[in-house]
């Protein structure tokens, strides 16, 4: 079974040991970040829905490909494939007050 | 009979001529008028939507202009002479249907037919865009694009002030800004548009002052309000495109389904510390058929899922890497030229040193911006603090 580098986006890192590259084994994407979720159930918590589908705010790409449900997550990894988890980002706000823009 | 007469005879004889009128009626079927004369005589106007090439770079800049050889073409100089010889020019470079416009410019003025003052840059505007006079994608023509354009930016903060001083710089003719929010010690680490001195200043108004200290003829227009539902159809009128530099979820998705509803390119830009990403939204972009935001993010996340304002954080020269990837896309979209970032998602992690870009196909069933979809309406997500830096 092929190991697989699993690049963690900033927001996430929190929940990964504040990791930036993760490696799982598993010959889907499924199967690798299940392997991930047993040691970092959080993080995969903010990435798959209780489904196991990507949750409508975060992205899980293989090479520059998006998968983009179940589906593609269950399809044979190419090999040497890097998944990268993309999170939707709002950007800018500074906590200090409620800010439309900035 | 000398050279010259026996040569222009000849040319009366293998071209085919038609007066103004005829060359007027010919125009509005779809013909090409091409003005051939120098452009000092051209500064003196033009027959209305005619291209203008002089004769001297006709072999040189023709194919561009027209690379259709099956469009019909009139040629035209000031009396209907030069254009005999461009006519057999364009005849010889492969155009198959082409004519010579009998009595020139001067008739068809005296015959009161349309005509227009080519746009031109003056002696300032071509000193300060001198570097972008010497490049082939923009040249004048392209300049003169940027300076009739209007570019509406979300947010005079951390995004907004890179990409607002170099629309600015680049003659972007008008630049509005939409920010309700006043200037705040916190935001000098990386809003550059503002200063120490305009604390407590609104943004868009100490904006407006940078920007036209850089570049006086910008006509800046400033929005000091909240984006909202009930005003974002109103502020983004008329403008070319919208650049996304907004800072939380509530205000990307209803820039997004704005620009989706009125067609309108979003140029998008996201940070959070050392990372960020861009692209452009835009469904209807003429290259290909894009996504809209909600294709790649379809919901926002909830307030739970989203890290907290504790975490929020940026480093300041991040926004700046990303505003002028925006301020590119923006150049780019208005001058016509490159490949934009339609259907790409390019995402920057500054502690790597690394870009990754990403692809990002419309999603066929998108509630937004698939094909037949009739608009759903605007969401008024519940505010919270978001993924922010």
């Amino acid at each position: 079974m092929a190991t697989v580098i699993v690049r963690i986006p900033t927001p996430l890192r929190p929940f990964a040991a504040g990791r930036a590259e993760l490696e799982a084994e598993g010959a889907t994407a499924a199967e690798v970040l299940a392997c991930l979720g047993q040691i970092y159930p959080d993080m995969l918590a903010r990435v798959l829905d209780a489904d196991g589908a990507p949750r409508a705010f975060v992205n899980i790409f293989v090479g520059r490909d998006r998968l983009r449900d179940k589906a593609a997550l269950a399809a044979p990894l190419p090999p040497a494939s890097v998944i990268s988890i993309v999170p939707a980002v709002a950007g800018g706000h500074d906590g200090r007050q409620r800010s439309p823009a900035g | 009979m000398g050279a010259k007469d026996r040569r222009l005879a000849e040319l009366h004889a293998a071209i085919a001529e038609l007066s103004p009128a005829e060359a007027l009626a010919l125009q509005a079927q779809g013909a090409a008028l091409l003005d051939v004369r120098e452009a000092d005589e051209v500064e003196q106007g033009s027959p209305q939507g005619a291209l203008r090439i002089t004769r001297g770079f006709l072999e040189l800049k023709v194919e561009d202009a027209l690379p259709d050889p099956e469009r019909p073409v009139v040629a035209l100089c000031a009396g209907g002479t030069r254009s005999l010889f461009a006519a057999e020019t364009l005849r010889g470079l492969g155009y198959r249907h082409v004519y010579s416009m009998r009595g020139g410019f001067n008739r068809w003025k005296n015959e009161g037919l349309p005509f227009e003052l080519p746009p031109r840059l003056d002696a300032d505007a071509r000193a300060r865009y001198a570097r972008h006079l010497l490049m082939p994608e923009v040249g004048e023509a392209g300049q003169l694009k940027l300076l009739a354009s209007k570019v509406l930016l979300v947010g005079a903060g951390g995004l907004g002030s890179p990409a607002a001083f170099y629309l600015a710089a680049a003659g972007v003719g008008r630049i509005g800004l939409v920010d309700h929010d006043v200037v705040d010690r916190s935001n000098l680490q990386r809003q550059i548009l503002h200063t120490d001195a305009r604390l407590g200043m609104p943004k868009v108004e100490s904006a407006r002052r940078s920007l036209l200290d850089l570049n006086p003829s910008v006509d800046v227009r400033t929005y000091q309000t909240r984006l909202d539902s009930s005003n974002v159809e109103s502020l983004f009128a008329g403008y070319d495109l919208i650049v996304d530099g907004s800072d939380n979820f509530p205000t990307r998705y209803l820039v997004n389904d704005a620009c989706v509803k009125l067609g309108l390119p979003c140029v998008h830009g996201a940070v959070y510390r050392f990372e960020g990403q861009a692209s452009v939204f835009w469904p209807r972009y003429p290259g290909r058929r894009g996504p809209c935001y909600r294709c790649l993010f379809p919901q926002p996340p909830p307030p739970e899922l989203a890290p907290s304002c504790a975490e929020a954080g940026v480093l300041g020269v991040l926004p700046g890497v990303i505003g002028l990837l925006e301020a590119i896309e923006a150049l780019k979209l208005l001058l016509g030229v490159g490949d934009p970032l339609v259907g790409r998602l390019l995402c920057y992690d500054g502690l790597a040193q690394r870009f990754t870009e990403f692809a990002v196909p419309p999603d066929r069933h998108c509630k937004w911006c698939a094909e037949g979809a009739r608009f759903p309406g605007y969401v008024d997500y519940e505010q919270f603090c978001s993924a922010a830096a």
